[in-house]
């Protein structure tokens, strides 16, 4: 077995079992592994050299999806909820990345910019629907016939989260080393021979982009049931921005980074915030420098040369490279 | 060119016009080839034979003329389309993926080509990876099976090149000088590899080719492209004889 597969196990073990040894930070841990699964969206299209900077549409329209179902039907069952957060994000990921994935690079991160804000717009304005920018109260769904009071029901999102971010992890995981997967990073440094094998960048494009749509969908349904809220703030492009600035501080090789960025970026700016009152961005900015400046490839590499696994640099795409393809 | 080979026509070139603002790539070429050929393009630089190999693969469009593939006519189809009905192309510049290894590059070939799209099966656990570590050690590049594409050196580059094009099991190779980048005591060593490869595998090819020694030696036919037509087409010790074609090609 890999070092990563045991790092794996050896930290699902020490998760459930944190709610016996420190009780008080089961929610920001869930909240931690919530957000990570939407970081891992972002990871999925870096690995196409592709950066979304709207992705927060599909965590708002995780949120939203149970916002809508859970005061529609009272006692609906948490499964149901998340299935249909799936659901929404998908078919959103479908519509909207038809579009997206016809263009690369900086148009394709301001066109997901543009998305975001139409329906961070939309949200805000439709107050009879969406109330506004008061947002949405999410109810507390049932699980399997039973219901749940405030502290009992964090303790079960816990575990619900804790096996839904571990199943997304290993899956995710598989996804970039099959051919789909790997085909990912082909489209990232030669489209024109990805063509010329016979496949559709484009298509490659979009499964990537339908994967990391869910992810996103499945982070704002998790994040948005935990806080019993759904607002236009989570479709904002500034945490599409926050969503993309932790995938870079993790690092862009590995699943691993995702989460691992996540606890990093949430515990320095809750810590930064007691110290530094309204500068905790200062502290995360200057973290996110240092990063790219001596270790590109993240919390991950600096992990990697930590414990001893040499990987390859990854270096900061400072200068593209682009070939001529034809005389 | 014997009679047999005449009954089987794969690809065909009609009437193909093409020019770029002022620059006449094409004007009216007519070129055929017929199963088990290896015909050469030869021709003074920025002729347009590369225009030419980019029209049958389906990057650019003819302004006028078509181009059949067997009876189904491709012109104007995607290069992937094109791929999938058999034609591959290899490049004059090797075009590879150089984040991933030699290996990889090969399996991702594959597993395009038989479409392995099982989101949870590793590439490496493809079926076709003895096949294509097979086809590495052919074309000579087993030993760098494990290194990353961009740190080959460029002869190494083009032959994988040529390796990932073949493991498409195409009907017909398009190939934009095959050995240039080879260093020069190697080229003859791997045309003479990749020839055999050709032969076995049953794969016509077109190439485009600067080296005449190289087209005498491995062409069955030639055709001689300038100023955007075909002046001339014939075996190899015939065309490359005539006066014509001395003085305008090989000798200028």
């Amino acid at each position: 077995m890999s070092k990563g597969k045991i790092a794996f196990i050896v930290l699902l073990a020490v998760l459930a079992m944190l709610p016996f040894a420190a009780s008080s930070t089961v929610v920001f841990i869930t909240l931690c592994m919530a957000k990570s699964l939407a970081v891992l969206g972002i990871l999925v299209l870096i690995r196409a050299d592709q950066v979304s900077f709207g992705h927060a549409m599909y965590f708002a329209i995780g949120a939203y999806a149970a916002a809508f179902l859970s005061s529609a039907y009272r006692d609906i069952d948490l499964t149901l909820v998340i299935l249909a957060a799936i659901a929404a994000s998908m078919i959103a990921g479908l519509i909207v990345g038809l579009f997206v994935t016809r263009y690369r690079g900086i148009f394709f991160g301001m066109i997901n910019l543009a998305f975001s804000m139409v329906l961070y717009s939309v949200l805000e304005k439709a107050f009879h629907i969406t109330g506004g920018s008061d947002g949405m109260r999410i109810r507390r769904p049932t699980f399997m016939g039973f219901e749940f009071k405030r502290s009992e029901f964090d303790l079960l999102m816990f575990y619900v989260v804790l096996v839904v971010a571990a199943i997304s992890f290993v899956l995710v995981w598989r996804y970039l080393r099959s051919p789909l997967g790997q085909a990912l990073r082909a489209v990232k440094t030669n489209e024109t021979r990805v063509e010329y094998l016979g496949l559709s960048a484009k298509r490659v494009l979009l499964t990537g982009y339908l994967v990391s749509a869910v992810l996103c969908g499945l982070g704002g349904v998790l994040m948005g049931t935990v806080q019993g809220l759904a607002t236009p703030e989570h479709a904002f492009w500034s945490r599409s921005a926050e969503l993309v600035f932790i995938a870079v501080l993790g690092g862009q090789g590995s699943v691993a980074g995702a989460f691992a960025g996540t606890v990093v970026f949430e515990t320095v700016r809750t810590f930064a915030a007691a110290v530094l009152n309204d500068s905790w961005q200062l502290i995360l900015g200057v973290t996110l420098i240092a990063i790219i400046l001596w270790a590109p490839g993240g919390l991950v590499e600096l992990w990697q040369r930590a414990f001893g696994k040499r990987r390859k640099r990854v270096a900061p795409e400072t200068v593209s490279q682009k070939t001529e393809v034809f005389e | 060119m014997t009679a047999a080979h005449q009954d089987t026509l794969l690809l065909r070139a009609e009437g193909l016009k093409l020019r770029f603002g002022g620059i006449i790539a094409a004007d009216g070429i007519d070129l055929s080839l017929y199963q088990g050929e290896h015909l050469a393009i030869i021709g003074p630089n920025g002729a347009g034979k590369t225009t030419f190999l980019n029209i049958c693969t389906g990057y650019l469009k003819p302004q006028a003329g078509k181009v059949t593939l067997g009876k189904r006519e491709i012109t104007g189809r995607p290069p992937r389309d094109i791929t999938r009905m058999g034609v591959a192309r290899a490049f004059q510049i090797p075009q590879l993926f150089t984040e991933q290894t030699v290996l990889e590059n090969m399996l991702l070939a594959a597993a395009i080509h038989h479409r392995h799209w099982n989101p949870f099966r590793d590439l490496h656990n493809i079926p076709e990876r003895a096949e294509m570590e097979d086809l590495l050690d052919m074309v000579g590049c087993g030993d760098v099976r494990d290194r990353l594409a961009s740190e080959l050196p460029e002869g190494k580059r083009k032959l994988v090149d040529i390796a990932l094009a073949l493991a498409l099991k195409p009907k017909v190779l398009l190939m934009d000088e095959p050995t240039s980048g080879v260093a020069s005591a190697d080229k003859f060593g791997v045309m003479e590899t990749l020839m055999a490869a050709l032969r076995q595998a049953e794969v016509s090819s077109v190439f485009v080719e600067h080296d005449m020694e190289m087209v005498s030696l491995y062409a069955t036919r030639v055709a001689v492209w300038a100023q955007g037509v075909i002046q001339m087409t014939g075996e190899p010790d015939v065309v490359l004889n005539d006066p014509d074609v001395i003085r305008n090609v090989i000798g200028g």
